[in-house]
């Protein structure tokens, strides 16, 4: 019944007044942003993160969750209206869903994704709920080498779901690495790699990285080719399913649900690959795997429940570890210690308001997405046929006051500069920018924790595979990477991503 | 595809080595420490020679014979020179213009990476998100930004 009391504090949380107002701010920013294409949920909340620093941590953290998985709902409406995803884990929604909307049964592909969705994160809301404290419980006996470990192996586990070279993936994560260490030293306060800027000092600013690589890179990316957009579907009619429908959605539904929920856990984006496998999957096991691709509604059912259980499963790490899946949950971490918060498995015992909130908040959420997206959707359709041409400097104005109004230092904007133009090259170049972001904020713990196992062992690297559970989490690191090179995995990730490109 | 190199491969290892080298040279001028007591060039110094270790990897990788042929593609030369240029103009006036005039100009140079807008768009779209932006960031959120800077004689 403990569980029972927690939820009681997360809604009295989440239905606070002025929390349910930014939860809606925040669903209904979200889902603005996953239905325009060409700008992503990482991007968008490194712009709006600015905005919610004056607001009160739980009331900030409801707002910046609402606009992620607000984000992955949009993405849907986007995949299935227009063909072109809005953020890569809606990618296979794209196959099905626009073959349903060319059919002229848009309406039901958007229900069946709407309630698929929601369905699916009531559950993985539910699972956060029951299996976050016994972690947190867990994750408290942890000391520097289990830490170190831990983060080696979300780190490398990120590389596995990088699409190409793993050793490019590798260099990135590396490369994010060194980028953390700019600033001082947390034991000597040395300045380092600050080239003599005072500016400097405190490390490089994380939002303008984020800005930088994932939102100025991707502008530059689009700017190679310039095209139109063709909005197929003018009006949205008919949004109710039919009982055959129905009846064929359920079990996709739950499957994906499974799916995803487990898979969102894993480190590195684990809800991208669980829309992917639940796919693959539910073509497998159908009794007319050839209506796939076609306008199949398992097709858009299995992967858009698999998507949202494990966008809210994925909160799991970094809600009792401070780990981050993937860039937004980093982006979530520079969140939390902006407001003062150190995030991991202390957060629950020290703000319980906070953490039951968020998760309560999440379900509420979910909720208003059904109940306003579907209505609203002829304002979706109609937010489509903005052209990229007037989105776009809308994305840099917002990016350039965000990041000057975080610290008012202008070397935060001509990072933007640097970063966005390294991303852009590396991008080009074939290297993914998610490593290094997930690198850069992770950095300056793996070296706090290197250091501190070192002084524990007295200098002897042993410590961290004589250590039981430190020496399963690397065991588990070395797994991730052998996964990623056999030649089977890799085949099948370059065929799983290709649609993603 | 034959003897074909990577070109991806090569220059994107020749970068991450040079990164390497860069970080490594100025590491080795903090204190190194020991194993048990890093000094604050410990990490870095391993990370560098990891990246260059890494980033040669990648080089040989691309020089192999089966290497996959890659293209650069094109590059936006002139919607990537005002895109970033209408960055860096807004943190170097950001202070001395102020918010309104500063942004102006940045937008104006924004919109016009893309070769769909003319002038006349351009200034359409800068003078309408300009607006946009006071009204959400100076009167919705109250951020600390003057409107007009002391460079203006206003």
């Amino acid at each position: 019944m403990e569980l029972l009391a927690n939820l009681g504090i997360g809604f009295s949380a989440a239905l606070d007044p002025t929390n349910l107002l930014y939860c809606f701010v925040g669903v209904l920013l979200g889902t603005l942003v996953g239905v325009l294409p060409g700008i992503g949920p990482t991007a968008t909340i490194a712009m709006l993160l600015p905005i919610t620093f004056s607001f009160e941590p739980v009331t900030a953290l409801i707002m910046l969750a609402g606009i992620y998985y607000g984000a992955q709902y949009g993405g849907s409406t986007t995949a299935i209206l227009i063909n072109l995803p809005g953020e890569s884990s809606s990618a296979v929604t794209a196959i099905d869903g626009y073959e349903m909307a060319k059919q002229g049964r848009a309406g039901p592909a958007l229900a069946t994704a709407a309630l698929g969705s929601f369905f699916a994160g009531t559950v993985a809301t539910l699972i956060l709920a029951v299996a976050a404290p016994p972690l947190a419980r867990a994750a408290l006996n942890f000391g520097a080498p289990e830490y170190f470990s831990l983060i080696v192996l979300g780190l490398l586990a990120s590389i596995a779901l990088a699409h190409g070279s793993v050793l490019k993936a590798l260099a990135m994560i590396v490369l994010g690495l060194l980028l953390g260490m700019v600033g001082q030293d947390i034991y000597t306060g040395t300045p380092r790699f600050t080239f003599g800027f005072f500016e400097l000092y405190s490390g490089i600013n994380f939002v303008s990285v984020a800005v930088g690589v994932f939102g100025v890179a991707e502008i530059l990316r689009n700017l190679e080719h310039e095209t139109t957009r063709d909005v197929l579907v003018k009006k949205v009619e008919n949004l109710w399913l039919t009982k055959d429908d129905f009846k064929r959605i359920i079990a996709p539904v739950l499957r994906g649900t499974a799916l995803g929920s487990v898979l969102g856990i894993l480190p590195g984006g684990g809800h991208v690959l669980s829309s992917f496998a639940s796919y693959s999957f539910e073509k497998r096991i159908s009794k007319h795997p050839e209506t796939f691709g076609k306008g199949a509604i398992e097709g858009v059912a299995g992967p858009e429940s698999a998507n949202n259980a494990g966008a809210q499963t994925s909160f799991i790490p970094m809600l009792t570890l401070g780990i981050p899946a993937h860039p937004v949950m980093a982006l979530m971490i520079g969140a939390f210690i902006i407001q003062g918060i150190t995030p991991g498995p202390n957060v629950i015992n020290d703000e319980p308001i906070l953490f039951w909130g968020i998760i309560v908040s999440m379900w509420v959420g979910n909720l208003m997405l059904v109940l306003l997206n579907l209505p609203l959707i002829g304002l979706w359709v109609k937010l489509l046929t903005i052209p990229y041409k007037v989105l776009f400097p809308a994305i840099i104005a917002f990016a350039c006051i965000g990041c000057y109004s975080i610290n008012l230092n202008v070397f935060d904007v001509y990072a933007i500069v640097v970063f966005g133009f390294i991303g852009y090259l590396l991008v080009k170049l074939g290297c993914e920018p998610a490593p290094l972001l997930l690198g850069f904020v992770l950095g300056p713990l793996l070296e706090e924790h290197l250091r501190r196992a070192m002084i524990i062992s007295r200098g002897d690297p042993m410590i961290f595979v004589e250590r039981p559970i430190s020496a399963v989490l690397l065991a588990f690191a070395v797994a991730a990477v052998v996964v990623a090179v056999l030649p089977s995995v890799r085949r099948k990730r370059e065929e799983v991503f290709v649609e993603d490109d | 595809m034959g003897n074909q190199k990577s070109f991806n491969d090569i220059a994107s290892g020749l970068i991450f080595i040079g990164i390497g080298i860069a970080f490594g040279y100025a590491a080795s001028g903090y204190q190194i420490g020991t194993a048990l007591r890093m000094g604050p060039g410990y990490f870095p110094l391993v990370l560098a020679g990891l990246m260059c270790i890494l980033g040669i990897a990648i080089v040989v990788k691309g020089m192999a014979r089966d290497a996959q042929p890659s293209e650069f593609g094109i590059v936006p030369w002139r919607g990537m020179v005002l895109l970033l240029g209408a960055i860096a103009f807004f943190g170097f006036t950001i202070r001395g213009l102020g918010l309104v005039p500063s942004l102006f100009v940045a937008l104006l140079m924004a919109s016009l990476a893309s070769r769909r807008n003319t002038l006349a768009s351009a200034l359409v779209l800068a003078t309408s998100i300009t607006a946009l932006c006071v009204a959400i960031f100076i009167y919705g959120l109250s951020v600390p930004i003057a409107l007009f800077g002391p460079w203006l004689p206003l």
